[in-house]
């Protein structure tokens, strides 16, 4: 029985990937936005198998708060075997080029609260030396494009930050895991239409237990996106700038 | 935008809404009692055939996707309506547990389930799905979220189970589980070479749990309706494999030439003779007894891009021999038919308005759509029709409403009831609108 630890619950990789570990009888504990959606999940994830659920109700932008809200995981569960940060929220691109609290709220959300979490996960992690650090990404990370640059550059951030933690912790034994998710028919994404390339959150869930089985670094999921993202990176820029992407 | 459900016709557009929650659910509804002239439906997992999940406004169940609560004593489920048998399945048959009743495929939700009244391979022992409902929550046109039992608003219930969502949307609903004690099925194949020797077959194994016929309908002559029959029972031996998620999918739409009467005949051909030790028991997983199309995702597209429809009828005891044998002679003179014909005896009706099922025999056949196809079926019906049968409205794209009022004797009962909880003033389907509900 495994102990995880699941931030940003509500969102639907998220969800699936609790709904997962319940079913592998571990022991989860819940933050998320909103505490009524988060109630629905416990019932849930108690039925499908979950030796415990707890729930607790949390804002990603209250940096404050953080410290304290890990301190009480922590204490319920007595240690962490996995944490998986899956929080996020999808700017609108053209309202932040001209309104900054909007790009900064931005990058509250999708970036620096995730350090944020991070700050007070180390070190308990590190102190029992096992364990795996999570966090949902973006390919839109991988380079920037015109239609979508905000989000891009704050999941970037993440990611930059997490190749330098990934060798921090090496030596402590602790993993830290990049899950980039490509397009994934979730209710962030319900007003876009969809193509072949999108993925059910969980064929996400799915990616994430085997990476976390596999200590992975950096997993691309589906899987094809880590090809699709090569070629999006090795178009020169002077042909890049030209695309409408 | 465009969309269609299992059989890919009709093709209708629509604006789709899936709201997370319950209370999301009242709202949008709210928003669509404020608009004129509307009409939405709710959807599952679409997989109804024909048009009685499409309206100009869709409300997708997809994400009200939980389980609620569980007690192990009873075997009460309680569960919100967009859940699949396939995720009840996956987490309740490793531990014992099985639906009371399946239909051919384990990808509908909860909430289809009840709306269609779905029956399985022991319809003749257990009844419908709705038989194992104890209670359900309905969200009514006014807004407001009522329960339903048997005891507990019963008028509401008998409406809504098998009501194709038109007396409100199903949000949550309570079902029996069945304690297995096995995840397998001991399977016995009987040859039959006639339609007659195929009912026979059926009335003698009638105390056999799950029956059900693979009929080669384009088998002509002294062999019209020879089948193989496949009875089963739940395995004893206490073992649970965790079912699988390998499956194989068709990618895209195969051009629809490749279904035609010699590819189709020659493979009904093969199948009837595929080797079987008869009488003997063979142990198959259930997963593959009861859903081996499941295994092929997206088979619908193999009938191309116009998409099929499925002819699902039940004729009473009495003259279902007569009438099927005059339908499937239909079916071998005009050399249509289909790779997967099925034939499965009924048990009794039950009380709910708009239930498919009656104490006789029921066929399935798959028709890749054509234009001849429409008029077809309308000879089908009238043979149908001579007999007292009727056909199935989970399957139906094209069935007259002349045909549904003269075979489904509760249908007033059921416009009735629409109008006293003003469901008719949001919820329609293209089939309820085409069949004057």
């Amino acid at each position: 029985m495994k102990n995880v630890l699941i931030i940003g619950a509500n969102s639907a990789i998220a969800k699936a990937t609790a709904r997962h570990y319940a079913q592998q009888k571990d022991s989860l504990y819940l933050l998320a936005r909103d505490p009524h959606q988060l109630e629905i999940q416990r019932g849930d994830l108690a039925v499908r198998g979950a030796s415990a659920v707890e729930c607790a109700a949390f804002d990603a932008t209250d940096f404050a708060s953080h410290g304290r809200l890990i301190t009480k995981a922590l204490e319920t569960m007595g240690h962490f075997d996995i944490v998986l940060i899956a929080h996020g929220s999808l700017p609108d691109q053209a309202l932040c080029e001209s309104d900054f609290e909007a790009t900064l709220q931005a990058f509250n959300i999708n970036a620096l609260s995730v350090i944020s979490l991070l700050n007070h996960i180390i070190e308990p992690m590190r102190e029992r030396r096992d364990g795996c650090i999570v966090v949902v990404t973006s390919v839109a990370g991988d380079r920037g494009r015109q239609s979508n640059f905000v989000y891009g550059a704050a999941k970037a951030m993440v990611s930059t930050y997490l190749q330098g933690l990934r060798g921090r912790l090496f030596h402590d034994n602790v993993c830290v895991i990049d899950i980039k998710p490509g397009f994934v028919d979730t209710p962030m994404t319900a007003h876009l239409s969809k193509g072949v390339l999108w993925a059910q959150p969980e064929q996400i869930a799915q990616r994430i237990a085997k990476g976390v089985e596999k200590r992975r670094a950096t997993v691309y999921a589906p899987g094809f996106w880590r090809l699709i993202m090569f070629v999006v990176c090795s178009v020169p820029e002077v042909i890049f700038k030209r695309l409408k992407l | 935008m465009k969309m269609h459900s299992w059989g890919r016709y009709p093709v209708s557009d629509t604006t789709l809404e899936a709201p997370r929650t319950q209370e999301d659910f009242t709202q949008h509804l709210a928003a669509l009692r404020g608009s004129d002239d509307v009409q939405a439906i709710a959807r599952g997992m679409g997989r109804s055939y024909g048009d009685s999940a499409l309206s100009p406004t869709v409300l997708a169940t997809k994400r009200l996707d939980s389980f609620i609560a569980f007690d192990e004593s009873s075997g009460l489920l309680r569960c919100a309506a967009g859940l699949t048998l396939d995720a009840i399945l996956q987490v309740f048959m490793p531990r014992g547990w099985f639906l009371a009743v399946v239909p051919g495929t384990r990808y509908v939700s909860v909430g289809g389930a009840i709306a269609s009244d779905v029956h399985g391979k022991n319809h003749h022992v257990d009844g419908t799905f709705c038989e194992h409902i104890t209670e359900l929550k309905l969200l009514l046109a006014s807004g407001e979220l009522v329960s339903c039992s048997r005891t507990q608003n019963a008028a509401l219930f008998h409406a809504t189970c098998a009501g194709m969502g038109l007396t409100g949307v199903v949000l949550e609903a309570t079902l029996r589980l069945r304690r297995i004690h096995s995840s397998a099925i001991e399977q016995r194949t009987i040859r039959t070479n006639s339609l007659e020797e195929t009912f026979e077959k059926f009335e003698e194994n009638l105390d056999c749990t799950y029956s059900v016929a693979w009929l080669d309908c384009l088998a002509t002559g002294q062999n019209t309706g020879r089948s193989l029959l496949f009875l089963g029972e739940h395995a004893d031996d206490e073992k649970f494999i965790t079912p699988g998620k390998r499956t194989i999918a068709v990618p895209f739409s195969s051009p629809s030439f490749l279904l035609n009467r010699y590819s189709m005949g020659l493979f009904n051909n093969l199948y009837f003779h595929k080797p079987i030790r008869a009488g003997q028991i063979q142990r198959i997983e259930a997963f593959q007894y009861f859903f081996p199309l499941d295994s092929i995702q997206h088979w619908n597209r193999l009938y191309g891009r116009q998409g099929f429809l499925q002819y699902q009828c039940v004729i009473p005891d009495e003259g279902a021999l007569e009438g099927m044998r005059k339908i499937l002679n239909m079916v071998s003179a005009a050399g249509k038919g289909s790779f997967l014909s099925v034939l499965k005896k009924f048990g009794p009706a039950n009380q709910n308005l708009l239930s498919f099922p009656m104490q006789g025999y029921t066929l399935a056949m798959d028709f890749k759509f054509e234009k001849s196809i429409l008029a077809f079926f309308d000879e089908m019906d009238r043979v149908v029709a001579d007999h007292g049968g009727r056909l199935y409205l989970a399957k139906d794209a094209r069935m007259s409403a002349a045909f549904f009022q003269s075979s489904y004797p509760h249908w007033e009962r059921m416009r009735e009831l629409r109008r006293e909880f003003s469901a008719d003033s949001i919820f329609h389907s293209l089939q309820s609108q085409r069949l004057g509900l």
